[in-house]
């Protein structure tokens, strides 16, 4: 793989994005590594075919969205500072939690609420900052088997309103959504173990 | 007939009569009692019969007329005895099964010793010796060989190599700190008083603690399939419990030698070759194992022509490497565990599905049955008064000891391992396992926010998983993955076996194959002869049908109609591609008429057909239950899905525009081949008939085509995995004007379906219609759809694996 120091030198402001993200030299590395094996055509950033391309995540029902929130509204590209934010601004890293709280440091970027953030907007597909009926209902949609009448589709999906929307409005804000989900243990589900 | 029959009924009397007549007539050798006794017993009868019977083979003085009938028992005691007894014990585990309320409390296993008691008890009763005990040969050369084969035959490889760090430590350096640990405590205890006067010294203390802390798989297993932890307990205890053998041998071994040499003549050089003889026993085990792993795979490379005892192959070769491993004085366990473990995955690929799922079930029953017999034998070996010493102080002490010196090892380790043991504390296991509140992998009592979200949890992560490439991929496992692309593939599968290691052009070949029995029913419905019917097998050759070339790339498109039911839509070419989606939409149907929102439907609709994510999928393997570990159906349900959303969103983008005509740019088209001619339509707009037609076209002239689909060696490592469907020299040729994100649809979508296309060969224009929206997931309402409603006219009936009643 070459030395760690000339292949990290290859890599556009790799120190920011270490200080930022907290990644070890190796994993920017591999992380840089998988970028450029994604980015077939070498041009430096990936667009949607790109992760296209990744085929398990076309058996993932929510596939689709996960890429879409790789890339900004507008934005049609995605460099790799943005690939490697994201995965971590995905907070896929496991918190630390022997790290001293300090009440001037911005939060970490992998805390809970970050996560819930970004499950957050994986279904608030308009970014009005409220989960609607419609869009709780196409996520429900895309995670259930076909065998699931509308009707059905319906019902859970005003369930899962009435379950979680404390203030009445018919949908769910992040608040609502974030008390929902209390006793989840979000760490452990949205942290890959291999890149702690 | 009837003469036969009566003739039968008259020879069966005739052998009651007199085998009564002719056991009255001997006499009783009471000399030879123990061997000559018969006794079967069954939990659920309780009788014991025990006839006294001298041989047949006395001198021929005894005889004064000619015998019609003979009672030949000695000839076949011994396979008599053991088959009577092995039905015994099968019988007790259908008693266990009948009676769920007590498994509930005692796990299986212990139920199965406690009735091995009892017919130890009757046993003993009546001969006052423990005349059917469990001798170690029986067990290690008879009943342990098949448990092991099955174990690691059906492993998740994946799993097992990527903590084989953790398990390595915890079977090595686990088992000797156990070992050690027992047998110091024990030995302090003793010489401190506790137990009274036992013969032994320090070193038959050491000894006990070697036997000790063998982690039985047998009875772990058991228990924590009935506990349900999570997968990377299971896969620590299980590998562990496997691994471990190599040192329980060596350890066992060892300290049986010193205590046979004596304390004094231990010294620094004995102590060195007992370490040297740790290493050799448990790799030279291990190679061995490889080395048989090597022979099966390239064994099932040449053996197609026997398909029928394929599956043999496997399990006598596996045997063989446990006695070769026994005869050499290695780990016997390791070797047929590696054997299994390395085998796996090109047997699979060699053989034929029928031969891996008869391989399957196959070693399933024996292991089964195997695990079933030692623990009634187990029982009934108890009851015997001549190994019973009973201590109170040394038994007590010894469980007391095991459990903390095995809680001090799960806190040392950030993994959790629980209590371990042998089959003596198995039974304690289970409230320890809840005690310690081990992570259960159950869902537990979640809102439906909390489930959906959940579940979108996994989703995320899975996908980012496979973004990052994959999970733990670190120097090793790249470079094996592409050592063994290269060249492991390539000297232990099949040529066309390696082709098709994709799951998803698994999945589709499956597929195909279901279309290729539906289109052959169509055929022959409408009375097409060109089908070759014989009595029980239409064989189809599609090759000679069309003329083409490229038979790689249909495997087994010879259908199997033997069982095929005309009419229904039950295709039983594998197994393993159930169609559950019929059965299951009546389940809802049935179910949620009333279509009342209570929370209970909604739970439930929540729990049965969330998709389920990767990580779900791996925690499903199990020793008593034959499961297969990925669901094919949903996956492709999901993949189809999402290509037909991607497929609608770049065809709304790009209105108007033909996509026949933009396929048209596809470089290796030639305009000339068309069999059967596409319709004159231009604007057909099914996107699958006209992908189909132009690639089936193509195919034919080129099999170029056909030969990037398999190809995926190409990756370089670390590069995770290539589509294989994506072709990069497509013609990504849409205007950058659309979303880029939409323009790669184009090459899915061309690209997908021609995968099918390419196995599912036989089309006609009107044909090709019908059966392509099979797998599709047909929302009435979509664009695609209105498009096809002309089509759809031509197809009438709807299968129901496709029928929806959405909207």
């Amino acid at each position: 793989m070459g030395s760690t120091s000339s292949t990290l030198l290859k890599i556009p402001n790799v120190e920011v994005l270490m200080q930022e993200t907290g990644f070890s030299p190796a994993h920017i590395i591999r992380l840089h590594d998988r970028f450029k094996a994604l980015d077939k055509e070498g041009r430096g950033h990936l667009c949607p075919q790109d992760f296209g391309a990744i085929k398990e995540l076309a058996m993932n029902p929510i596939g689709d969205r996960i890429i879409g929130a790789f890339f900004s509204p507008g934005k049609e590209t995605v460099d790799f500072h943005t690939f490697v934010k994201i995965l971590i601004l995905a907070h896929f890293r496991p918190v630390d939690k022997n790290r001293p709280k300090e009440p001037n440091s911005p939060e970490p970027i992998n805390s809970r609420s970050n996560k819930l953030k970004f499950a957050f907007q994986l279904y608030d597909q308009d970014q009005d900052g409220k989960i609607s009926r419609d869009e709780l209902l196409k996520v429900l949609q895309a995670m259930l088997g076909m065998q699931v009448t509308e009707e059905q589709l319906e019902s859970i999906a005003d369930r899962t309103i009435q379950e979680a929307d404390l203030d009445r409005d018919d949908a769910i804000s992040f608040e609502e959504f974030r008390k929902s989900l209390e006793k989840v243990n979000i760490d452990h589900k949205m942290s890959i173990r291999f890149l702690r | 007939m009837a003469f036969l029959q009566q003739f039968a009924l008259l020879l069966a009397l005739l052998i009651v009569f007199s085998t009564s007549c002719k056991a009255a007539a001997l006499e009783v050798d009471t000399v030879e009692v123990g061997h000559n006794y018969s006794s079967k017993s069954t939990a659920t009868e309780d009788t014991s019969t025990s006839t006294n019977n001298s041989t047949d083979g006395q001198a021929p003085s005894s005889i004064t007329t000619l015998p019609i009938v003979i009672w030949k028992w000695h000839h076949v005691e011994t396979p008599y005895l053991v088959a009577l007894w092995i039905l015994t014990c099968w019988l007790c585990k259908l008693v266990c099964e009948l009676n769920h309320n007590a498994t509930s409390v005692i796990p299986e296993s212990g139920l199965l010793i406690i009735l091995g008691f009892i017919l130890g008890g009757i046993v003993w009763g009546a001969d006052k010796a423990q005349t059917f005990k469990l001798i170690p040969v029986n067990f290690f050369y008879y009943l342990l060989p098949q448990i092991v084969l099955d174990a690691s035959y059906c492993m998740p490889n994946k799993l097992f190599f990527s903590n084989l760090g953790a398990i390595l430590i915890h079977a090595v350096i686990g088992t000797c700190w156990n070992a050690g640990t027992v047998g110091v405590a024990l030995w302090a205890c003793y010489e401190g008083g506790a137990m009274g006067t036992l013969n032994i010294g320090p070193l038959q203390f050491l000894l006990f603690g070697a036997l000790m802390s063998a982690v039985d798989p047998v009875a772990v297993i058991g228990v924590f399939e009935e506990v349900h932890v999570n997968e990377v307990l299971y896969i620590l205890v299980f590998g562990e419990s496997l691994l471990n053998d190599g040192v329980t041998v060596v350890l066992y071994n060892v300290f049986d030698a010193f205590v046979s040499l004596g304390g004094p003549k231990i010294n620094a050089a004995e102590i060195i070759k007992g370490i040297v003889s740790f290493f050799v026993v448990s790799f030279g085990g291990s190679f061995l194992g490889v080395v048989f792993a090597v022979l099966i795979s390239m064994l099932t490379r040449i053996t197609k022509n026997v398909q029928v005892i394929e599956a043999g192959f496997i399990i006598v070769l596996g045997y063989l490497s446990y006695l070769t491993a026994e005869m050499l004085s290695l780990s016997a366990i390791l070797s047929i565990t590696f054997c299994g473990v390395c085998c796996q995955k090109y047997i699979n690929a060699n053989m034929d599905e029928k031969s891996v799922i008869t391989l399957r079930y196959t070693l399933k029953m024996m292991a089964n049955g195997s695990e079933t017999m030692i623990f009634v034998f187990l029982g009934v070996s108890a009851i015997d008064k001549n190994i019973w010493v009973w201590n109170t102080g040394f038994i007590l002490l010894t469980l007391f000891f095991v459990v903390v010196f095995r809680f001090m090892v799960k806190h040392a380790t950030p993994s959790g391992q629980g209590g371990g043991g042998n089959n003596t504390t198995g039974i304690t296991m289970k409230p320890l396992v809840q005690w310690l509140k081990v992570k259960k992998a159950t869902q537990s009592d979640l809102t439906l926010n909390g489930k959906m979200n959940n579940r979108a949890f996994e989703h995320i992560l899975t996908a980012m998983e496979d973004i990052c490439g994959r999970m733990g991929d670190n120097w090793w496992t790249r470079h094996w993955k592409h050592f063994d692309d290269k060249y492991v593939c390539w000297l232990l599968m099949k040529s066309d076996a390696r082709e098709h290691n994709d799951p998803i052009f698994g999945a589709f070949h499956k597929l195909n194959l279901e279309d290729a029995s539906k289109y052959i029913t169509e055929g022959e419905r409408k009375g097409s002869l060109a089908f070759i019917r014989n009595y029980d097998s239409a064989s189809v050759d599609f090759k000679k049908k069309l003329a083409l070339e490229y038979a790689d790339i249909m495997p087994n498109i010879m259908a199997d109609m033997s069982e095929y039911d005309f009419g229904i839509d039950n295709v039983p070419v594998t197994s393993v591609m159930k169609n559950t989606i019929p059965s299951v939409s009546l389940d809802i149907h049935e179910q949620d008429r009333k279509s009342m929102p209570n929370d209970l439907s909604a739970h439930h609709i929540l729990d049965q057909h969330l998709y389920k994510s990767r990580r779900d999928n791996r925690a499903t393997y199990s020793r008593s239950h034959y499961n297969t570990s990925e669901n094919p159906d949903e996956m492709q349900e999901i993949f189809q899905r999402t290509m037909r959303s991607r497929l609608d969103s770049f065809k709304s983008a790009k209105m108007g525009v033909n996509p026949a005509k933009k396929l048209s740019k596809h470089p290796k088209k030639d305009s000339t081949h068309k069999p059967n001619g596409k319709p004159a339509d231009p604007h057909r707009t099914h996107p699958y008939g006209d992908e189909d037609f132009e690639f089936s076209a193509d195919s034919a002239s080129s099999s170029e085509i056909a030969g990037h689909f398999p190809r995926r060696s190409t990756n370089a490592p670390g590069a995770g995995v290539d589509n294989p469907a994506f072709i990069p020299e497509m013609d990504t040729s849409p205007p950058m004007r659309n979303p880029p994100w939409q323009t790669e649809t184009a090459n899915n979508t061309a690209v997908a379906p021609s995968q099918r296309a390419q196995g599912r060969l036989p089309w006609t224009p009107t044909n090709l219609r019908h059966l392509a929206p099979l797998r599709m997931s047909t929302h009435s309402t979509d664009s695609l759809a209105l498009a096809d409603a002309s089509v759809d006219d031509e197809a009438p009936e709807e299968k129901p694996g496709t029928h929806h009643t959405k909207l």
